[in-house]
C-alpha cells in the first residue's frame, strides 16, 4: 500500500472523484495552474480543463453561491475556501443558502456540494491563517461539517463528501497536510460520514479530538503508554451530524472523558461533546469531563512564543492526560 | 414586434390578475387573517413583459419577493399564492415554511428565495453557469430590487457573468424606494444600469411601466444570451405604489401627493391604454375581465381558506435530502 501525505490524499480523491462523475468540479481561488496555494488542486486543470477546475474571482461569498446555484442544477461543485479563516464573506450563504434550501423549498431543491477549506494553526499564520471554525457550523442543521485526520480518512471521506445530497463542510487540518503520512490503498474505496472511530483502545480514560488535535492526541497515548496509563482515543471525524454512540460507549468503557480542540474554549465544538456525554453517560462518570481547547484570545498570534502560547501540542494535551488519569 | 393579439391579452389577464390578488393580499392583512404580505403593485408590467420574453418552463427563474406578476406569468395560481398567505399544506414555495412570497416553484425551473436579499443572484450565475459547463441553450434571468444593487453578492453574481459570458440577465426593478430609502441614498448613480459600466455587460435602462417596451429589451437580452454573447443588466423603472410591506407605513417617509402623482402611471391602466389605443380592449372587454379577475380571486381564497394547515410534525423535515419524500 503506497504511502503518501494528507494533501495528497485530497488530491487523489479529488482527481477520482472528477474523473468518474462528470457533474463534479472544482472551484476557488488560485486552484488553477497554481493547483491551489496548498498544492491540494496541482495537476487537475491539466487533465480535467479550466472548464472544470476554475479559478474564481477573490470572493468568497460568490465560490459558495455560484457553487449552489450549479449544485441546484444537478452539478457536484467542490469549492475550496483558501484558509477558514476568510469563510465569513460567504457565511450568509452556507448558514442562510445552502443549509436550509432543503429544508425552505420543502425538499425541492437540495444542495449536493463540498466546501473545503484549511483550518487551523501552528504554521505562523497568525490571527488570519490560523483559524479553526467550525463550531460556527455545527449548529446549523442541513450541512454536514467533516474533519479528517490521516491521509486515508481525507480520500474516504472528501469521496463520500462529494457523492453526498448535501452540503458538506470539509475542513482540513492545514499543519497536518505534508507532517501527516500514512497508507491509502491503491482504488476505489470511502468512508462513511457520520460515523466516530476508536483509533487507539484502551482502559484508563477516553480522548475526543478531530484533526490536527487527535494526532496530537494520538502521540501524547504513546507517551502516556510508558506511564502505564492506557488512553483510549477516539477520532471523531464528523463533526456534524455527531456519532454520540461510539462517543458514550467509550466514556462508559472508561468513565473518563477529555475533550481536545485547538479552537478558542468557550462556546467551542468539545463543549457539545462535554454536553452530550454529561446527559447520556453521567452515571458511568468517575471524574468531571475535562475540556482542553484554546484560550480565550481573539485568534492565534504571528510571534512564535506567543503562537506557542496559544496552540496546544503533544505536550500540554499529554499533561491534561494525566491529570485527568490521577483524579 | 412579435406579440399576438391573443398573447397581448393574455399578458394583460394576467397583469390584471395578479394585482387583484395584491390587492386581496392586503385586505386580508388589515382584516387580522395573514400574518404578512409584500407586494408588487406598481411593478406588474415590467414582470410580465419579462417574463413574456422567455422560454417559460424552459429557461431558468431566480425571482424576488415582489415577483408575484412575474410568478403568475409562470403559471402560479391565485389559490397557490393564497396557500402560501395562510401558511397552508401544500403550498408550493415551501410547504409554508416560508413567509409569503419567498417564491419557489419547481415545475417551473423557479429556484427557491431567503429573505436576505441579493443572495439569490449568486444561485443565478451558479445555474448559468451549469448550463454553459452543460452546453445547453438554456437561459437564466434573475430580478431584484434597486436597493439590493448596494449588496457585494450583487456585484459578485454580475462580475461573474460577465467574466465567464454566462447566458442570465439581471433585472433591477427600480421602485424609487428601498423601504423608506429614496434612490439618492442608495446609489451614486442615476440608474442601476450604470453599474453594468464598471463590470463590462451591457447596462439598459428601460421604463418599467411599460410591458411591451420591458418584452423588447429582455427579449434582446435572451438572444444574446442564449447566443452566447454573455449577460445583460436591465434596469425596469417603476414607481412602489404601496407600503414596503404590510408592517410599513408608508407616511411616515413619502407624501400622498407624491404617491398620488405616480398612480397616474400605473401599469395596469397604462397597459389598458395600450390595447385600448390598439383596439385590442374595449371598455366591455376590460369589465368582463375585471369580473372573472374579482370571481377567481373569490374562488381560491375560499379554496384556500378552506384547505388544511401542515401537520406540527411537518416542521421536523426535510432537514437533509436523505429525508425528502418524492411523490
Amino acid at each position: 500500500m503506497p504511502e503518501m501525505t494528507l494533501v495528497d490524499a485530497v488530491r487523489l480523491a479529488l482527481d477520482e472523484e472528477l474523473e468518474r462523475d462528470p457533474n463534479v468540479f472544482v472551484v476557488g481561488e488560485d486552484v488553477g495552474k497554481r493547483g491551489g496555494v496548498f498544492r491540494a488542486t496541482v495537476g487537475l486543470i491539466d487533465k480535467y480543463g479550466a472548464e472544470r477546475v476554475i479559478d474564481s474571482p477573490l470572493s468568497e461569498a460568490s465560490i459558495v453561491g455560484v457553487g449552489i446555484g450549479a449544485a441546484i442544477y444537478g452539478m457536484r461543485p467542490v469549492c475550496e475556501i483558501q484558509f477558514s479563516d476568510f469563510i465569513y464573506p460567504a457565511f450568509n450563504q452556507i448558514i442562510n443558502q445552502a443549509a436550509k434550501m432543503c429544508y425552505r423549498s420543502g425538499g425541492e431543491w437540495t444542495v449536493p456540494m463540498v466546501i473545503r477549506a484549511p483550518y487551523g494553526g501552528g504554521i505562523g499564520g497568525g490571527l488570519y491563517h490560523s483559524q479553526s471554525v467550525e463550531a460556527f457550523f455545527t449548529n446549523t442543521p442541513g450541512l454536514k461539517v467533516v474533519v479528517p485526520s490521516n491521509p486515508y480518512d481525507a480520500k474516504g471521506l472528501l469521496k463520500s463528501a462529494v457523492r453526498d445530497p448535501n452540503p458538506v463542510l470539509f475542513f482540513e487540518p492545514k499543519k497536518g497536510y505534508r507532517l501527516i503520512k500514512g497508507e491509502v490503498p491503491e482504488g476505489e474505496y470511502t468512508v462513511p460520514i457520520g460515523q466516530a472511530k476508536v483509533s487507539r483502545e484502551g482502559a484508563d480514560l477516553s480522548v475526543f479530538a478531530y484533526g490536527m488535535m487527535h494526532y496530537y492526541c494520538l502521540e501524547a497515548a504513546g507517551t502516556l503508554a510508558g506511564e502505564g496509563i492506557n488512553v483510549e482515543v477516539v477520532d471523531l471525524r464528523t463533526l456534524y451530524p455527531v456519532d454520540r454512540q461510539t462517543i458514550l460507549a467509550s466514556v462508559r468503557k472508561t468513565g473518563k472523558a477529555l475533550v481536545v480542540y485547538e479552537a478558542n474554549l468557550t462556546g467551542g465544538y468539545g463543549a457539545e461533546i462535554a454536553a452530550s456525554i454529561a446527559e447520556g453517560a453521567f452515571t458511568d462518570l468517575d471524574a468531571p469531563v475535562r475540556r482542553l481547547a484554546g484560550p480565550d484570545v481573539p485568534a492565534m498570534p504571528y510571534s512564535h512564543p506567543l503562537q506557542d502560547w496559544f496552540m496546544l501540542n503533544p505536550e500540554k494535551i499529554a499533561a491534561a492526560m494525566r491529570d485527568l488519569a490521577a483524579y | 414586434m412579435d406579440l399576438s393579439k391573443e398573447t397581448l391579452l393574455e399578458m394583460y389577464w394576467t397583469l390584471l390578475l395578479a394585482r387583484r390578488t395584491d390587492e386581496r393580499a392586503w385586505a386580508l392583512h388589515r382584516q387580522g387573517k395573514i400574518a404578512f404580505h409584500i407586494s408588487g403593485i406598481g411593478q406588474e408590467a415590467a414582470q410580465v413583459g419579462a417574463a413574456y420574453a422567455i422560454k417559460r418552463g424552459y429557461d431558468w427563474v431566480a425571482p424576488y419577493y415582489r415577483d408575484l406578476a412575474m410568478m403568475m406569468a409562470l403559471g402560479l395560481t391565485p389559490y397557490e399564492f393564497m396557500l402560501g398567505l395562510m401558511g397552508k399544506k401544500g403550498e408550493p414555495s415551501s410547504g409554508a415554511r416560508q413567509m409569503p412570497s419567498h417564491f419557489s416553484l419547481k415545475r417551473a425551473n423557479v429556484v427557491s428565495l431567503s429573505s436576505p436579499v441579493a443572495s439569490h443572484n449568486l444561485h443565478a450565475a451558479g445555474i448559468a453557469l451549469g448550463i454553459k459547463m452543460r452546453g445547453e441553450d438554456r437561459i437564466v434571468i434573475t430580478s431584484i430590487g434597486e436597493g439590493s444593487t448596494a449588496q457585494g453578492e450583487w456585484y459578485e453574481a454580475v462580475n461573474w457573468a460577465a467574466i465567464h459570458c454566462l447566458p442570465i440577465i439581471f433585472i433591477v426593478q427600480n421602485n424609487s424606494y428601498a423601504i423608506s430609502e429614496p434612490i439618492q441614498k442608495q446609489m451614486a448613480v442615476p440608474s442601476s444600469a450604470d453599474k453594468a459600466c464598471g463590470l463590462g455587460l451591457p447596462g439598459v435602462t428601460v421604463d418599467g411601466t411599460d410591458m411591451l417596451k420591458v418584452y423588447e429589451v429582455v427579449q434582446t437580452a435572451v438572444s444574446r444570451a442564449r447566443s452566447g454573447e454573455g449577460p445583460t443588466l436591465i434596469e425596469a423603472r417603476a414607481y412602489r405604489l404601496t407600503p414596503h410591506s404590510s408592517d410599513d407605513d408608508d407616511r411616515s417617509y413619502r407624501s400622498r401627493e407624491e404617491v398620488d402623482e405616480h398612480k397616474k402611471d400605473d401599469p395596469l391602466l397604462v397597459t389598458q391604454r395600450t390595447l385600448q389605443a390598439q383596439k385590442y380592449l374595449t371598455k366591455a372587454k376590460i369589465d368582463e375581465l375585471e369580473s372573472k379577475a374579482i370571481a377567481a380571486v373569490d374562488q381560491a381564497l375560499a379554496d384556500a381558506a378552506a384547505a388544511p394547515y401542515p401537520e406540527p410534525a411537518d416542521a421536523a423535515f426535510p432537514v437533509y435530502a436523505e429525508e425528502v419524500q418524492h411523490a
